[in-house]
């Protein structure tokens, strides 16, 4: 049974505040490691979620938190939960806690947030006195019952907790200001002695929801605990209390007390510490006056913090000599709790094989990066369009008239008018009353064989074709007896004097910056015999930009013969055309909604009807 | 965030600019101050406050001095030419108050109130532990001496009011009749303008009335800061000056600076330039402790720094933080070589290793130096991931040839500082 001065025990249940996953999981690992039967979250409350639940490990297996948007209904489903540990943020921690302090079931209420308005602080200890309730904090990590029960995210690590024997009760219970120092008190009394029974952190604000004295007592009723130790602070007067009761055998307990602060002299101006309330108002309030008004009264005070150590170690030796303390030894075999993946991960200790690769970027430093260039660099180095696209799709830079040209080539293929396949499909799907995606997807399904994608093919059949060194004249019979049509060659109206500017600008380009053109020059020739066949057999946009990117990957020195040839092979050069023709969808897409077209349907004297 | 005290000037502008309404109108509180500071053009001032040339004036500056009468820091009687004469003389020209040195940057003058000094009262409206302190007393001024011992006071626990009849009843016994009504309003009023703006802590002393309103002659004040969010649009557009002296020298001011760019926490003093012991610690509580422990064990005069990191900083502030740091302490050479403490508890969630990443490559990159100035470095850590950092430590000091030594929990955090100062272990 829970007397008085017990705040938790092994089956102290609470409900959490806040949306705090790690924290729950943190609970529960020490609930795990303490051997509980029952976890001691009995449900979270999300204030800006809904109802439902949220999976945590217990041990090796898993279990369901229910999760509640209102913590009246929270309460009233789990009354066995006395405890509430508000993670509510410093706006809003006053409002949560002034309403939860009238919850008949709730009894102890740990308030996490720093920087509550004091005036706020103040009130709700004043409701929480009235109502006789019990308050930890504001502005602290909350504190623990060794083997019994821990606020949200105290005691660190669970390897730390087990390092410092949390999981079981010791004999020893300390107060501190510190949130920040608790867990190395739990490592120092742990050491030196046979380890905490309870820590309590109250917080660093200059009005704490409970004091020092508070703690103070319920640990000297309580004959669990043996010996006291505290860990003031410069600031408040909070420590005077306590050597008032020392002074009247209120407190008999040996208490080993410590006030930090202490170089607060060394300083000329005023300095304000971490904590809002560790500023001296006077003499008195210093952490010297405070030691040494402790040491008057009987406490146990090191000569500095550095001793702090060795007073607890005696302490406890004389009190194992005068039996008060039975030393215990602790189980060779310690708790085990499954570490986290993720966890392990970052330590190094397992590996897990991979499921996919990848080598384009990579999203997961500070910064992200395109291949092994940070994207500041990317305009740093003034890349541009074409040196993404060279870095994302062949993984290297190359030079800047090589980026130049696949920006060159995108402008060149990005529309067609509204007549060609692809242009005509996304219209379609637009006035059909589909999304962007969808209309713009409609229009890409078109690119294939006969529409835009004579890039690769062009590129492929007169790479084949030089590659095996067949002249110009052998190709053409080659394919005419295959009875194949050469990629690349064939313009609907254009011909040899009545050019194509496209593809004029995409010659000149690759003539003017290329080291050299062979595939181009080869092509020349084809185009030669061909037009001499019929005049519009002429090299077209496709093949032209295909052959050049050809020749561009062949002779720009950043790939090998077999990397450029592999490019080719697979494909990369159609890209091109999907990607450059992309913004001309995107505007037939935009341009059919822009204009409010309605649903298309073709005109019945355009279809010729079959019998 | 704590309590931070505000300047008269931003006091007395919120109250006469408030009070009004705090009183039910009764009290009306004077509205005559202006403020100057490094920026302001004396010459344009009268034209914006024509009132300057007309009346005898008071001049003092306006930076959370105390005691400016005794240290002949207020001017009084005076018409504006010599006020503005006063000023420049002083602007922007370091002083010596009691111990502390400070550069005198903000002033403030009002009108000089010609008054006996029998009509000086003293309220000061406080927090103290389960609600308000009013104390009072009859008299005010510069001589009014312990009023801690002698004024009346009246406790108002937490969520109570309190009438201006019970003001008079406990706390003007002594005042005359003819003031008690008005001075009951104002205090009544006072103490829901403190209550409703989040102040900590008001002292008036001392105020007179004059023609029905109240002028109060000397003020000062705290806010509690993180009442922001409730209170910032009336507090106006003030801001919290540093303590009289605490100047920021150019690192701590860009240690300011990197601290407001982080949700971390990273702070850094400089005590003494040419001290021996430079720290380097992580956490607000542990920073103390080790401050602490150099001062009791009577190094206290060779410490050279406070500071902390916190809040699990990313590697590249850590970095600017302890490069901050390593620099300052290889400026001046000392014979007797130099120590720093690379020290904290036990981290609850911070990575030691990635921390310590960051002072690895600032020491890395200060190694030269480091040796120059014949650095000793001791490392004390816990944590998440401890063992991979003080592995690191331990590695750089024999890759840097540079004595590095490290302890993890199971040295007492302090260890390093005796073992460091003292040799002992």
């Amino acid at each position: 049974m829970k007397k008085w001065y017990d705040l938790f025990d092994r089956d102290t249940k609470a409900l959490i505040y806040g949306m705090q996953i790690k924290a729950v999981q943190r609970m529960l690992d020490f609930d795990y490691a303490c051997g509980r039967k029952t976890p001691s979250v009995a449900a979270i409350i999300n204030p800006s979620g809904s109802n439902g639940f949220s999976k945590v490990f217990f041990g090796k297996g898993e279990i369901l938190v229910p999760v509640y948007k209102n913590l009246n209904e929270a309460a009233k489903k789990h009354s066995d939960a006395d405890v509430l540990i508000n993670f509510a943020s410093f706006r809003s921690a006053y409002r949560v806690t002034m309403d939860a302090l009238k919850i008949k079931s709730l009894g102890t209420f740990a308030i996490i947030a720093e920087g509550i308005p004091e005036r706020r602080t103040k009130e709700i200890i004043a409701e929480a006195k009235k109502l006789k309730k019990n308050i930890i904090g504001p502005a602290t990590v909350g504190g623990l019952k060794a083997g019994a029960f821990k606020i949200g995210n105290a005691g660190g690590m669970i390897d730390n907790i087990i390092e410092s024997k949390l999981h079981r009760p010791g004999s020893v219970a300390y107060v501190s200001k510190s949130g920040g120092m608790s867990n190395e008190l739990n490592n120092i009394i742990g050491r030196n002695s046979d380890g905490v029974y309870e820590g309590v952190a109250i917080g660093g604000d200059r009005y704490p929801g409970s004091d020092f004295m508070d703690h103070l007592v319920r640990y000297e009723a309580n004959p669990e605990v043996k010996m006291l130790v505290l860990l003031g602070e410069v600031g408040g007067s909070d420590e005077y209390e306590i050597v008032k009761a020392l002074k009247e055998k209120k407190i008999k307990k040996p208490l080993v007390a410590w006030c930090i602060g202490t170089c607060a002299k060394m300083f000329k101006a005023e300095v304000q510490f971490g904590h809002a309330g560790a500023l001296a108002k006077g003499e008195a309030e210093t952490a010297s006056a405070k030691n040494a008004a402790l040491k008057k009264a009987g406490a146990i005070v090191p000569v500095s913090f550095d001793d702090f150590d060795k007073k607890i170690n005696e302490t406890y030796k004389k009190l194992v000599k005068k039996g008060i303390i039975k030393e215990r030894k602790d189980p060779e075999k310690k708790p085990v709790i499954p570490m986290d993946y993720a966890w392990a991960v970052k330590m190094g200790l397992i590996r897990k094989e991979t499921g996919m690769v990848s080598s384009i970027s990579d999203e997961r430093g500070e910064e992200l990066k395109y291949g092994d260039i940070l994207i500041s660099d990317v305009f740093k180095k003034n890349l541009g369009l074409g040196g993404v696209i060279s870095q994302l799709w062949f993984g290297r830079q190359m030079q800047d008239y090589a980026h130049k040209f696949i920006e060159t080539t995108l402008i060149i293929v990005a529309e067609h008018g509204p007549a060609v396949s692809g242009a005509h499909n996304t219209i379609v799907a637009a006035r059909a009353g589909k999304d962007l995606i969808s209309s713009l997807v409609s229009g890409l399904l078109t690119i294939g064989p006969r529409f835009g994608g004579a890039i690769d093919g062009a590129a492929q059949m007169f790479y084949s074709a030089y590659k095996r060194g067949l002249t110009p004249h052998q190709f053409v019979d080659e394919m005419k007896k295959k009875e194949i049509n050469i990629q690349g060659i064939g313009h609907k109206i254009k011909s040899l004097e009545n050019p194509d500017m496209r593809v004029v600008i995409v010659k000149k380009y690759a003539k003017k910056h290329f080291k050299k053109t062979p595939l181009l020059d080869y092509a020349l020739k084809v185009e030669q015999i061909t037009t001499k066949k019929r005049s519009n057999l002429i090299l077209n946009v496709d093949g032209c930009i295909g052959i050049c990117f050809a020749d561009l990957l062949f002779t720009c020195g950043k790939f090998s013969k077999e990397e450029a040839e592999k490019y080719i092979d697979m494909g990369a050069l159609n890209g091109l055309f999907v990607l450059g023709r992309s913004i001309g969808l995107i505007g037939h897409f935009l341009d059919q909604k822009q204009l409010k077209q309605g649903l298309y349907r073709h005109a019945w004297d355009d279809i010729c009807y079959l019998k | 965030m704590a309590q931070r005290a505000i300047r008269e000037y931003d006091g007395k502008k919120m109250m006469s600019d408030l009070m009004g309404g705090y009183c039910g109108g009764k009290v009306a509180v004077s509205g005559k101050f202006v403020k100057v500071n490094s920026e302001t053009d004396l010459k344009k001032l009268t034209k914006k406050y024509p009132w300057l040339a007309k009346e005898k004036l008071v001049a003092k500056p306006d930076q959370l001095i105390k005691r400016r009468g005794k240290s002949k820091l207020i001017l009084l009687n005076a018409p504006f030419k010599e006020v503005a004469a006063w000023i420049n003389q002083r602007m922007n020209k370091e002083i010596k108050v009691q111990e502390v040195k400070g550069k005198l940057d903000n002033f403030i003058i009002e009108p000089f109130l010609p008054h006996d000094e029998s009509e000086e009262q003293y309220v000061c409206v406080q927090s103290v532990v389960g609600g308000d302190e009013i104390l009072f007393y009859h008299q005010g001024g510069v001589n009014v001496g312990d009023v801690d011992a002698k004024a009346e006071r009246l406790f108002i626990p937490m969520g109570e009011k309190i009438a201006s009849d019970e003001i008079e009843k406990k706390l003007l016994k002594n005042v005359p009749e003819n003031l008690k009504k008005i001075i009951a309003s104002f205090i009544s009023g006072l103490f829901g303008f403190y209550v409703d703006l989040n102040y900590a802590y008001i002292e008036i002393n001392p105020f007179v009335i004059k023609d029905g309103k109240v002028c109060p002659l000397d003020m000062a004040a705290k806010i509690d800061d993180t009442g922001e969010f409730e209170s910032a649009v009336k507090w106006g557009n003030i801001d919290f000056p540093p303590p009289f002296g605490r100047t920021l020298g150019k690192e701590e001011a860009f240690i300011k600076d990197l601290d407001s760019k982080t949700g971390a926490s990273l702070k850094l003093t400089v005590l003494n330039p040419e001290g021996k012991v430079w720290t380097l610690v992580a956490g607000g509580g542990a920073s103390v402790i080790y401050a602490d422990t150099i001062s009791d064990l009577g190094y206290g005069a060779e410490l050279a720094n406070y500071g902390e990191y916190s809040g699990n900083p990313d590697a590249e502030f850590t970095y600017l933080y302890a490069k901050t740091v390593l620099d300052l302490m290889t400026r001046k050479k000392s014979s007797k070589g130099k120590i720093l403490i690379i020290g904290g508890g036990i981290a609850n969630f911070t990575d030691v290793a990635k921390t310590f990443k960051g002072i690895i490559k600032a020491i890395r990159e200060y190694t030269p130096k480091l040796k120059a100035h014949k650095v000793k470095i001791y490392v004390r850590r816990g944590g998440p991931n401890y063992q991979e950092g003080l592995d690191a430590m331990k590695n750089l000091g024999e890759e840097i040839n540079l004595p590095i030594e490290v302890y993890g929990p199971q040295s007492h955090m302090t260890r390093i500082v005796s073992i460091a100062l003292k040799g002992k272990k």
